[in-house]
């Protein structure tokens, strides 16, 4: 996959480079511009980038739904109002209203998008990547999601219903996948673990018992 | 707005691709961009449906060409252009060529970074009782409105049938052009794939959006 | 508009034009070998569409529309073989539909899905007919693209758009301009521009002409 997989145009590949500069260029400018006129403290973007670079991923997520899979009454209580739920773990990151998890069953499958730009459970998933913020995903998921499974590698049972939420508003939502067999007995960090991120998507499943050494 | 944003549905966009062990940033600049972005959303007034709305109004081509920080920074450009925050020569210059307003909420500083790093909420005091319960059947209008909505154009003049409620929330169709709250009711409305693709539709979709009560009508 | 929309624009100026130039070239050359086409085949469409064929055939039909009151009433019974008579037929002057501007109704012509057409009395569509803004806009907003073209319509006219989304062809007979009674059809045809035809724009008075 090239770097800048997101363009199509041929001709970008030749002026890539010095497209990219350029753009850091300008970054950098508007910074300067904006520490200039004391609209922002570098030191504070620092904070928020060092946070999503090495803080907040798909692990506070993967967490969650390990206890889900253990603790049946915690798991009652994500489904009724996951915010509420989460808001009772201490080792977890706050995470903001309006949280809904959705159950996988062997009658449905669950898949997020926000076909509109590219909402998402930041806090639970950390920043989305960017199959999940282009095209090809934002327009075929609500169309053609078995097409778009496909293209992951998972194809469904037949007899399983698919159901796509469009996140169009501020409600996000989180996949609760079902536990794979063979897991029984495992701790709670074990099980999260297992837990991948496009899982918690809808465009995975988690990762068998087998695979669980990364 | 019908914007090429509004993309549910559309065809000729490819595979979906993916990169294994995505970085959150594939350049240093995407993290600033990203960074300065929630900075002037939580001190420079500029609400999160008006920086939406930036976004969905850049030019179609470079909307479709540009990658996902690229869009975040030319439309925190161009929106600071347009409120007088900063202006074109300062961009060219990349320095402050003059003194500009304040902020409403001050320098974006270290004591504002918790308070962006978890969203706020959107909810907010019902104005009146929901129009419509769960089991209700429903009609999406057919709006088309030039300025911002979260109604897609794929589930516009569909009947669906609302499976939640979920409480009051700030209406973006108006927030985004500064008109305040207008809080409305927020539904989970699902729809069968067929209705909304055709026959020729896989019988086992089902498809749900989160549909303000503006956009509802009962069916 | 942000500098960056200008920049991809000038870059596609520059060098893209002779890049294009090039590859068209290349095409040519390897069709020719191939024994595909002959150049002078070539020529003679590009030469056709250059010299031979444009507004004027459309012009002189509306103004024999405007002159010959049978005519007129055959156009719009039968646009194809009214055309046809005239010797203006071929690719795509089968289904021409004729449509009449009133003072109560004002018809504008679209394809929004590409760049039809009505060729063969119009020529080749502009850039302008084929492009986003029209197409996107003229079925929804078509005051407002009248306006992009000075024209301000009276608010009780109706608009009615026609999107040519098959291969019928609509020709916009504009209404005849005062002040013209007995002139010769070739002298009316002088006021009947383009765009008149296409609903974008009004015929001509009889003091614009020079």
């Amino acid at each position: 996959m090239t770097h800048d997989h997101d363009h199509d145009h041929d001709h970008h590949h030749d002026h890539d480079h010095s497209e990219l500069t350029e753009t850091q260029l300008r970054v950098r400018a508007l910074e300067t511009v904006l520490t200039e006129k004391g609209y922002v403290e570098p030191a504070a973007l620092d904070a928020i980038v060092e946070a999503y670079e090495t803080k907040i991923g798909p692990r506070n997520g993967a967490r969650v739904v390990a206890k889900a899979w253990t603790d049946p009454a915690f798991k009652k209580a994500l489904l009724e109002d996951a915010t509420k739920a989460i808001g009772t773990l201490g080792h977890v990151s706050r995470v903001g209203d309006h949280l809904i998890a959705v159950e996988n069953t062997p009658k449905q499958h669950n898949m997020i998008v926000c076909t509109l730009c590219s909402c998402y459970p930041w806090e639970m998933l950390g920043l989305p990547p960017i199959w999940y913020k282009a095209a090809p995903y934002r327009s075929r998921a609500v169309k053609d999601p078995r097409g778009v499974l496909a293209d992951f590698g998972v194809t469904l049972p037949k007899d399983t219903d698919i159901r796509v939420w469009d996140s169009t508003a501020e409600t996000r939502f989180l996949v609760l996948p079902m536990r794979p067999a063979g897991t029984e007995g495992w701790s709670e960090e074990q099980l999260a673990e297992i837990v991948t991120r496009d899982s918690m998507i809808g465009t995975g499943v988690p990762k068998a018992p087998e695979e669980k050494t990364k | 707005m019908n914007g090429v944003h509004d993309m549910g549905g559309m065809d000729g966009f490819g595979r979906v691709e993916v990169e294994q062990n995505e970085p959150a940033f594939h350049h240093e600049w995407e993290g600033r961009v990203m960074a300065m972005v929630r900075a002037m959303g939580a001190n420079g007034g500029m609400n999160i449906d008006a920086q939406r709305f930036s976004r969905e109004s850049l030019p179609p081509a470079v909307y479709l060409a540009s990658s996902y920080y690229k869009k975040w920074f030319l439309a925190l450009e161009q929106s600071m252009i347009d409120r007088d925050m900063i202006a074109s020569d300062e961009i060219a210059a990349g320095h402050s060529l003059r003194q500009s307003p304040p902020l409403k909420r001050g320098t974006f500083s270290m004591d504002d970074v918790k308070r962006v790093m978890v969203r706020g909420s959107f909810g907010r005091e019902p104005q009146a009782a929901a129009a419509f319960a769960i089991g209700d059947q429903v009609r999406t209008k057919n709006i088309n409105p030039v300025t911002h909505t979260r109604l897609p154009r794929y589930a516009r003049g569909h009947t669906g049938v609302i499976e939640r409620i979920n409480g009051c929330h700030v209406f973006p169709d108006s927030n985004a052009q500064g008109k305040g709250d207008n809080p409305q009711w927020l539904y989970t409305v699902v729809f069968s794939g067929r209705d909304l693709w055709g026959a020729d539709t896989d019988p086992s979709l089902k498809v749900s959006i989160e549909a303000f009560e503006p956009y509802l009508e009962r069916a | 508009m942000t500098h960056d929309h200008h920049e991809h624009h000038h870059h596609e100026h520059g060098s893209e034009l002779s890049e294009m130039q090039l590859r068209t070239r290349a095409l040519e050359s390897i069709l020719l070998e191939k024994g595909y086409i002959e150049p002078a085949a070539l020529d003679e469409l590009v030469e056709t569409y250059e010299k031979r064929i444009g507004p004027r055939n459309g012009a002189q039909v509306v103004a024999k529309a405007w002159a010959d009151p049978e005519f007129r009433k055959w156009l719009f019974m039968d646009g194809t073989a009214a055309v046809g008579s005239l010797g203006f037929g071929g690719r795509s002057a089968n289904h021409l539909v004729a449509l009449e501007n009133t003072p109560t109704v004002h018809n504008m012509v679209v394809c929004t899905l590409c760049s039809c057409y009505p060729w063969a009395v119009l020529g080749l569509p502009p850039l302008w007919y084929k492009s986003a803004p029209y197409r996107s806009r003229a079925v929804s907003d078509p005051r407002g693209v009248l306006r992009d073209f000075g024209i301000e319509m009276p608010k009780d006219t109706e608009i009615r758009i026609w999107d040519s989304t098959a291969e019928l062809r609509y020709l916009v007979v504009p209404m005849r301009p005062e002040g013209t009674e007995g002139w010769s059809e070739e002298k009316l045809a002088d006021l009947v521009t383009r765009d008149s035809m296409i609903g974008t724009g009004l015929a001509k008075r009889p003091e614009e002409l020079k």
